[in-house]
């Protein structure tokens, strides 16, 4: 493992935290320019040029509003509910990289001498110690390097950010913020299943679930993005699910409707709920560009500069770029799709996309197994998404499903209608 | 009453075929709309660097017209402060200067209360002298009440800056007054 030393590691979080907070509020400057420009309109241009000061107005404004703590919530949770929701959206950026990466190394394994009976114990050792010091020497852009678990780390914390919103749907002790909190629970779990099978034929193929490795594997084979392009696109619309974003939107849309459970929340408590989200996105966005599209690999431009510092920028910048091009499609897409239905957005969850994840993951299986070609992959995962389609397009809708519309036409006097 | 079910119409909804049921067909046609729409104009009118465009019968401050010789147009005859609904018209009339020929009163005072004025055009299609007009000033701002109750002074002085600016082109027909200041032939 490469040296621990504090004070390198606590910079190097610090730096991180701030950045990606800073990324997070220029999130909500570009999601209400962008949100703008979709509608033909300017967005906020007075606070500075181009209005990238408004980001400092609006934590201005959070932070000298007047927080208030109704008499009739349970404290403690109220209190807990948005500092969990932003202390768990951070502590997954851990294990996510931001610059260049080697993948740890591998176990060595142990040979024989000459009699071959015999291990040779220090011959491994010596492999072992020298792997350890290269690996040592290399510089790691991520906070947490060689971490082994890492993608499952960063859903087992997604799991643990349903917290933040039960805990506030239900100190609020407001029925309305129950069930909206109980509704985005549910949207959030159900829509982990597939998050979680989608990545494990990517873990299959590299490996190793350490996101490092991920990286190395694409960038001597190829995007995983060629290869499981439906792992791809499960991976996404489960993502959008978790970050209650459009069209998975019904946990916040109902703070339009009737309450949800932000109803309670004041100036900066809501702050920390909103940038909670967007870290999310944030996070996602970068496992999306890294488990999927190459991660800082960009077809080895990033080789091209010899000198380590430039070679470390040009990476940071290549993954900032594509994670940048993930957070703008969140927004984009927010504006383009029409928001589900609760019943509708379950559906999908369990009827369409566990079993679409599971078949997947079954090619996976084959794939590996016996040998076949990576475009195999490719066209077996196409193939399951048009079938799919067909066998929807062409499946009888139960009769309790049928949205039949009453028509009734204008009602007649009595005596004429009965004539007729 | 109870309907008979042949007066009920049963709609379904229209089933959906194999493209629309793959989604994404139509998440890339809705894409490219919005996408669309990014790089297109805005239609957005930035305030205060853009003044808005407004028509030439827009109904905003009132002034008080002068004629060719540079004499108050008004003959106080108080049609305008009667047809107005909200009474916000107080005039003075006096007997008109000496020189002033060819009408038999002016008004010594003319005061309208903006802030009570409706902006309804009453006053202006009264007139029979076309004296008051409603000209294309929208940004009426004061201090305090008493600022924004225009006097004559005030009302004539509308007059000058809106005719220097051009904004306001003197509708009037130019000439004579008209009937109703004339002295009765006697």
């Amino acid at each position: 493992m490469p040296e621990f030393d504090f004070l390198t590691t606590a910079i190097i979080i610090g730096g991180l935290v701030a950045i990606v907070m800073s990324i997070v509020g220029y999130a909500t400057l570009a999601e209400r320019k962008v949100s703008a420009w979709i509608q033909d309109r300017v967005g906020p241009n007075r606070v500075g040029p181009l209005g990238l000061l408004q980001p400092l107005a609006d934590g201005g404004k959070f932070f000298l509003k007047e927080s208030p703590i109704p008499s009739h919530v349970d404290k403690v949770f109220y209190l807990l509910a948005p500092a969990a929701a932003m202390a768990i959206a951070l502590m997954a950026l851990a294990v996510v990289p931001w610059g260049g990466t080697t993948p740890p190394p591998k176990p060595v394994a142990v040979e024989m001498t000459q009699d071959g009976i015999t291990p040779d114990y220090s011959k491994a050792v010596q492999r072992f110690e020298a792997e350890q010091g290269e690996y040592r020497n290399q510089f790691q852009g991520v906070i947490a390097p060689g971490l082994d678990i890492g993608i499952v780390y960063v859903f087992a914390l997604g799991s643990l950010a349903i917290y933040g919103v039960i805990l506030g749907g239900w100190s609020s002790d407001n029925k309305y913020s129950l069930l909206g909190s109980l509704r985005s629970s549910a949207q959030i779990i159900s829509y982990e299943i597939p998050l979680g099978m989608s990545i494990v034929g990517v873990v299959l193929f590299a490996g190793s679930m350490n996101l490092e490795t991920i990286i190395a594997w694409q960038k001597q084979n190829g995007w995983f993005l060629m290869f499981q392009p439906l792992a791809f696109l499960l991976f996404m619309v489960s993502v959008y699910a978790e970050c209650n974003r459009l069209p998975f939107d019904l946990p916040e849309s109902e703070q339009e409707l009737v309450g949800g459970y932000l109803t309670e929340y004041g100036s900066l408590k809501f702050g920390m709920f909103m940038l909670g989200e967007y870290t999310h996105m944030i996070t996602t966005s970068f496992l999306m560009s890294i488990v999927f599209w190459g991660g800082w690999s960009l077809f080895g431009l990033e080789d091209s500069f010899t000198d380590p510092i430039v070679a470390v920028v040009l990476k940071a910048a290549i993954l900032g770029g594509k994670m940048l091009g993930f957070l703008l499609l969140y927004i984009v897409i927010r504006w383009t799709i029409p928001r589900f239905r609760f019943d509708q957005l379950m559906g999908l969850a369990w009827k369409v996309m566990i079993p679409l994840s599971l078949l997947h993951l079954l090619a996976a299986m084959l794939v590996r197994q016996y040998g076949w070609s990576n475009w195999a992959l490719t066209a077996i995962s196409i193939g399951l998404f048009v079938a799919f389609g067909l066998v929807a397009a062409f499946k009888k809708i139960a009769p309790n499903n049928t949205p039949r519309r009453k028509v009734i036409p204008k009602m007649l006097p009595r005596a004429m209608v009965s004539s007729l | 009453m109870p309907i008979a079910e042949s007066d009920i119409k049963w709609v379904e909804a229209p089933k959906l075929g194999f493209l629309e049921q793959l989604y994404l067909p139509i998440v890339y046609d809705g894409l490219k709309t919005t996408i669309g729409h990014i790089f297109g104009k805005s239609k957005t009118e930035s305030y205060p660097e853009q003044e808005p465009k407004l028509p030439p019968n827009y109904r905003g401050v009132h002034r008080l017209n002068r004629d060719e010789q540079y004499r108050v147009k008004c003959v106080a005859c108080y049609m305008c402060a009667t047809a107005c609904p909200a009474h916000c018209i107080d005039i003075v009339a006096a007997p008109a200067p000496a020189g002033w020929t060819d009408r038999e009163k002016y008004p010594e005072t003319f005061v309208i209360d903006e802030l009570r004025c409706i902006y309804c055009g009453m006053c202006e299609e009264a007139c029979p002298v076309d004296a008051i007009e409603l000209t294309t000033l929208y940004d009426l701002t004061g201090y305090s009440r008493e600022q924004l109750v225009f006097d004559k002074e005030k009302l004539l002085s509308v007059f000058d800056a809106t005719t220097k600016a051009g904004t306001d082109p003197i509708r009037s027909r130019s000439g004579a007054l008209g009937p109703a200041s004339e002295a009765p032939k006697s």
